[in-house]
């Protein structure tokens, strides 16, 4: 690895890694450069790790900590000032009769909206993301990108999740998106990043390494797997790819970064899978909202359930726990 | 204790509907045996799980005469549609009582719940539901116009996997139409005791299978009995030679599935992750009691720190323990005295200089427990890179060149399985050309199927099992 | 030792020597024996080899072994073919030998090596369709691919029969040879003489050295050196005595050697073949692929 820091890196590029971004063929050899993933083995070690079966305290934690980690999330054309404050309050209390219930992470919304959040989740410690950069599908043009960004920014977001350009992925122009995430995350400023691979349009595990690899040297602080507006979004096994990226990273450079997948996680049973995939995968340090996050609406209240299940002893019923 | 503690998640004991006492099953019908009772033990707790009625030899001559009765009265006369349909039967209530026999499986043999649940089992009746198939098609196997059964088959088998070696032996015999006397492992006997249950319940004429728990002794008495017309043996190598010794010159056809000492080889373009996920399947299923297990990984210089720091952190999320408990990944050793080789062996590790690693998993106080273990600088001439250890140890080797790898991986007098890593295509049918071993896992390991041919080249033993190649050990061709 | 009459010329008589990695040398030991035909009339001196012949000629089967098993099917096919050429040109010198060693009509002997340059052909035939034949494609219950092919066994010893000279010998090496593997031979003890012009003609066949080694000796001398030995894979004990072969089959059973079951009495050689000797030194093997993106 070059000891010396190439003219073209970016000074936060940790040293062992400032020559891949030097220029395209750099980058490209790098990313091409990183082990290929099997998919049949990766997908048969998520679905061995779906089988840990977790009972009692553990639940009991586990339940508790997927709360915490859920970016309650609403994404629709629909969405109102109204919708908006409804998913603050739950986000604040998801279970107004359990004061021991913990909050939620965040509350994602688009950036108009985010002033409307900022203003509802003030001092309850529960952050707002704004997605940006013409999501879902960022085919628009830099400047809009940025300036969605920005717009976000200053509403007061504390998070921005962006998308990557997907199309300049595919062709291979790996520069053009490194290059736009940092520009984003320049935008962002305070705000911490959020990029999302949209593995669903990736297609390979290949590319979702190829593209976490080069989220995380772009100075992500998450990778995300998906809009949620893509099928697939979340899978078990992607989260697996992106988990040990993001351990791999640790290892060579000393940094955590986090990981957020979202979209079609709906039961508690699947985010305990996801729990234990954070555990095994990436480690323990990891289990902290800090950097682990489900993107997800529906999931709150399951989860919800089966903590009141766990607490009370008996089965609880959906009428038990708040429709927003 | 880390934050995300998995609470203890057992299967309960009693849906393995322990009984006090086991007997042989001879003729159709649980006798006692004449051999003197042993003791089965919980190789976790060391507790007592059952008492079992052995054979003795005139117990084995007697299953002989059974077998013989019901291979001449009843099962080579039988059609062989009507003989699939007993093998179907048995698939069925292996699949319908699956959740009493891993239990069963793990209480006995110590292996975790979620093997015997996922694999030994599911795959035991796999076996029977594949070998049906073939019991009214055999001319169409390629033996002939109409293949003939060989009689009366004597089968031995191991305890690493006491169900699923089972119906390995059994499934293709009745498949073809021979009659079985089995001795199950000493140490094992119980989930073949529970068969003999299910060849009740599938109402299988009495003879077909017969079942004689014992020890050594009794399997050699078998194997000795001149009245077979078969022999077929898993276990070790030592076993093997001296049951080749026995049957050489008889008129009975054999067929041994012995020991191994796979070479798993990464190369540096491997798919790393998976590559240790296979690693980690290879050496640390079932503690490594299993013939095929990759016991020694040879990894390309210019990745070995790579590997063996993935390696390392992996192996440490290997949960050890209870084998009831769901989340177990490693179970108990299945004897002390197969713990006391294995302690033999990773000492000469330590004496001849290579670097040991251990899990720094816990480990259980009561129990025949082993931490998973690596051993780095590990070469050619060491024993535990040459011997079987038969257990959750791991040999690794370095090579530079491909050359180098087959050199060092065919160095050995056993062949039976092999593992290749790497993404190029080419170089995985080069490199599977050129290993001398009866089965090859290319990008995976350990992967069994009644459909796919199993056994071993050289000093691993001889004939398959599993698919059309397994129906010759049973056919007179 | 055929001899015209016609002439008053003097034949010039052949020594018969081993074949060991594609050359004719005498044996190690110095030794010869003496062949008759059945009726105790002197044929030649046959060299009498040793364990140490045996011993070198496993060491050349072995290192054989590699390119033989290597080469393509179909051109192990021509070899063999080739073997089956080169016999037919020498058909009378055979023919001869045969009715000399086995005290055979001239009739009777020419069925004998037409079967045997016919036997050849067989299992020329058969190099490039054993694996398609005993290979499959495995439908295993999961995303893989997984085939089965049949792989030369190794090294095969192999003790020919005492009572065919020529067409007894044919059928148990071609076998060996169409598999892939290689092979030490001892041939007949009492009738070597067909197996020696075998050796000339598989000398001058293509068929690279040491792939296939022919010994002249006897079965119950060499048997167990070729049956104890660690780099000898298989063995055939057919010309051995019933009650040798039990030994042999024993000391085999030390290396996990594949040992054939040959009947007590030597067969009727001239009944078309099948496929079970083949297989004997065939092994299966398996392998396993993912398959996905």
């Amino acid at each position: 690895m070059a000891t010396t820091t190439s003219p073209q890196a970016e000074p936060d590029t940790p040293a062992p890694l400032a020559d891949v971004t030097r220029d395209e063929a750099s980058l490209r050899r790098f990313l091409h450069g990183l082990p290929g993933v099997d998919q049949v083995g990766v997908e048969q070690r998520a679905a061995a790790l779906g089988t840990r079966s977790i009972k009692k305290d553990a639940k009991r934690w586990a339940l508790d900590t997927a709360i915490s980690m859920v970016d309650l999330t609403t994404l629709e054309g629909a969405d109102t000032r109204g919708k908006v404050r409804g998913l603050a309050a739950k986000a604040q209390r998801p279970d107004p009769e359990r004061q021991d219930c913990p909050r939620v992470a965040a509350v994602c919304v688009y950036p108009d909206l985010v002033g409307t959040a900022v203003e509802a989740l003030k001092g309850s410690g529960v952050r707002v993301a704004s997605v940006a950069t013409g999501f879902p599908s960022g085919r628009t043009s830099r400047d809009v990108k940025l300036a969605d960004t920005r717009l976000a920014v200053e509403y007061g977001a504390d998070e921005v999740d962006m998308v990557i350009d997907r199309g300049a992925f595919l062709e291979g122009r790996y520069l053009d998106v490194f290059e736009e995430i940092r520009a984003i995350k320049a935008a962002s400023g305070e705000a911490h990043l959020k990029v999302i691979l949209e593995t669903g349009e990736l297609a390979t595990y290949d590319n979702v390494r190829r593209a976490s690899w080069l989220a995380l040297l772009a100075g992500a602080d998450f990778i995300k797997t998906s809009t949620g507006k893509v099928s697939p979004a979340a899978t078990l096994p992607v989260t697996h790819v992106m988990l040990q990226a993001v351990h791999d990273w640790h290892g060579q450079t000393g940094q955590l970064r986090g990981v957020k997948p979202a979209g079609g996680i709906r039961t508690a049973k699947d985010a305990i899978k996801y729990l234990v995939a954070v555990h095994e995968v990436a480690g323990e340090q990891w289990l902290t909202p800090e950097l682990f996050r489900f993107g997800a609406s529906s999931l709150l209240n399951d989860l919800l359930l089966q903590r009141r299940t766990q607490v009370d002893g008996h089965y609880s019923g959906p009428d038990y726990v708040t429709v927003d | 204790m880390g934050i995300f503690e998995y609470a203890p998640a057992p299967e309960s004991r009693d849906i393995a509907n322990l009984k006090d006492h086991y007997r042989p099953f001879i003729g159709g019908e649980f006798v006692d045996g004449s051999g003197e009772p042993l003791k089965t033990v919980n190789p976790a707790t060391e507790e007592i799980l059952a008492e079992v009625g052995t054979a003795s030899v005139s117990d084995v001559d007697a299953a002989v005469r059974a077998a013989r009765a019901a291979y001449e009265s009843v099962w080579s006369k039988m059609p062989g549609r009507e003989r699939a349909k007993y093998l179907f039967r048995i698939a069925r209530l292996i699949q319908e009582r699956s959740r009493e026999l891993a239990v069963l499986e793990s209480l006995d043999n110590g292996k975790p719940i979620k093997e015997s649940r996922d694999s030994d089992v599911p795959t035991a009746a796999a076996h029977f539901f594949y070998h049906a198939g073939w019991a009214d098609k055999l001319e169409y196997a390629g033996y002939g116009p109409d293949p003939k059964p060989l009689g009366v088959a004597g089968q031995v088998i191991p305890w690493n996997f006491p169900l699923l070696m089972l119906a390995w032996k059994i499934a293709p015999a009745l498949a073809t139409g021979n009659t079985v006397v089995l001795k199950p492992a000493e140490t094992t006997p119980l989930t073949a005791l529970v068969f003999a249950e299910i060849c009740q319940q599938a109402e299988l004429p009495p003879g077909v299978v017969n079942i004689l728990p014992g020890a050594g002794d009794i399997g050699a008495a078998l194997v000795e009995h001149g009245d077979l017309d078969k022999i077929a043996f898993t276990g070790s190598t030592e076993v093997g030679k001296l049951i080749q010794r026995t049957v050489a010159g008889t008129r009975k056809k054999l067929t041994l599935e012995l020991g191994g000492k796979a070479a798993n080889v990464v190369f540096d373009d491997a798919p790393l992750d998976q590559a240790v996920e296979g690693i980690v399947n290879g050496i640390f299923f079932n503690q490594g009691h299993v013939c095929c297990a990759g016991s020694r990984l040879l990894v390309q210089e210019s990745v070995a720190e790579e590997v063996l720091e993935k390696l390392r952190y992996r192996v440490s999320t290997l949960r050890l323990g209870d084998p009831l408990d769901k989340n177990t990944d490693i179970g108990a050793i299945n004897s002390a005295e197969q713990l006391a080789k294995i302690r033999g062996l990773v000492e000469s590790g330590d004496a001849e200089g290579a670097q040991r690693w251990t899990s720094p998993c816990p480990v259980p106080d009561r129990g025949f427990f082993f931490a998973p273990t690596v051993f780095s600088e590990v070469h050619q001439s060491m024993r535990i890179a040459r011997e079987e250890i038969f257990g959750p140890v791991l040999s690794v080797l370095t090579f530079r060149t491909p050359d180098e790898a087959v050199a060092k991986a065919n160095n050995t007098p056993y062949g039976l399985s092999a593992g290749i890593w790497t993404e190029k295509g080419s170089r995985i049918l080069w490199m599977a050309n050129k290993l001398r071993a009866g089965v090859v896992w290319a990008n995976t390991f350990n992967r069994f199927d009644p459909a796919a041919p199993f056994g071993g080249y050289q000093e691993s033993g001889f004939g398959r099992e599993g698919g059309r190649t397994g129906l010759e050990a049973y056919l007179s061709v | 030792m055929s001899e015209s009459p016609q002439s008053d010329r003097i034949p010039v008589a052949k020594t018969y020597k081993l074949y060991i990695g594609g050359a004719f040398p005498r044996s190690e030991s110095g030794r010869v024996y003496p062949v008759a035909d059945p009726q105790g009339k002197f044929l030649a001196n046959a060299a009498h080899a040793s364990r140490k012949d045996v011993r070198d000629a496993v060491v050349v089967a072995r290192k054989a072994f590699a390119g033989w098993s290597g080469a393509t099917a179909y051109n192990r096919g021509q070899v063999l073919y080739r073997v089956a050429e080169m016999m037919e040109g020498r058909r009378e010198q055979f023919v001869s030998e045969v009715a000399a060693s086995e005290g055979l009509t001239a009739h009777l002997a020419e069925s004998l090596v037409d079967e045997s340059i016919d036997r050849w052909v067989w299992y020329a035939g058969w190099t490039d369709k054993v694996a398609s034949v005993l290979g499959s494609a495995n439908p295993v219950a999961g995303p893989y691919f997984s085939f089965t092919v049949p792989e030369p066994t190794g090294v095969v010893g192999v003790l020919a029969p005492q009572k065919s000279s020529l067409l007894g010998l044919v059928s148990v090496l071609a076998p060996v040879l169409a598999s892939g593997s290689t092979a030490v031979v001892v041939s007949s003890a009492g009738r070597p003489l067909p197996a020696i012009t075998l050796s000339e003609v598989l000398a001058t066949s293509d068929l690279p050295g040491g792939v296939a080694n022919v010994l002249t000796g006897r079965a119950a001398e060499l048997g167990p050196w070729l049956a104890s030995h660690g780099d000898v894979n298989a063995l055939d004990p057919a010309g051995a005595s019933p009650e040798d072969r039990v030994k042999l089959a024993r000391d085999a059973a030390g290396t996990v050697k594949r040992v054939l079951t040959v009947p007590d009495d030597e067969p009727d050689w001239t009944v078309a073949p099948d496929l079970s000797r083949l297989r004997r030194y065939l092994e299966a093997k398996t392998v396993w692929h993912p398959h996905g993106v």
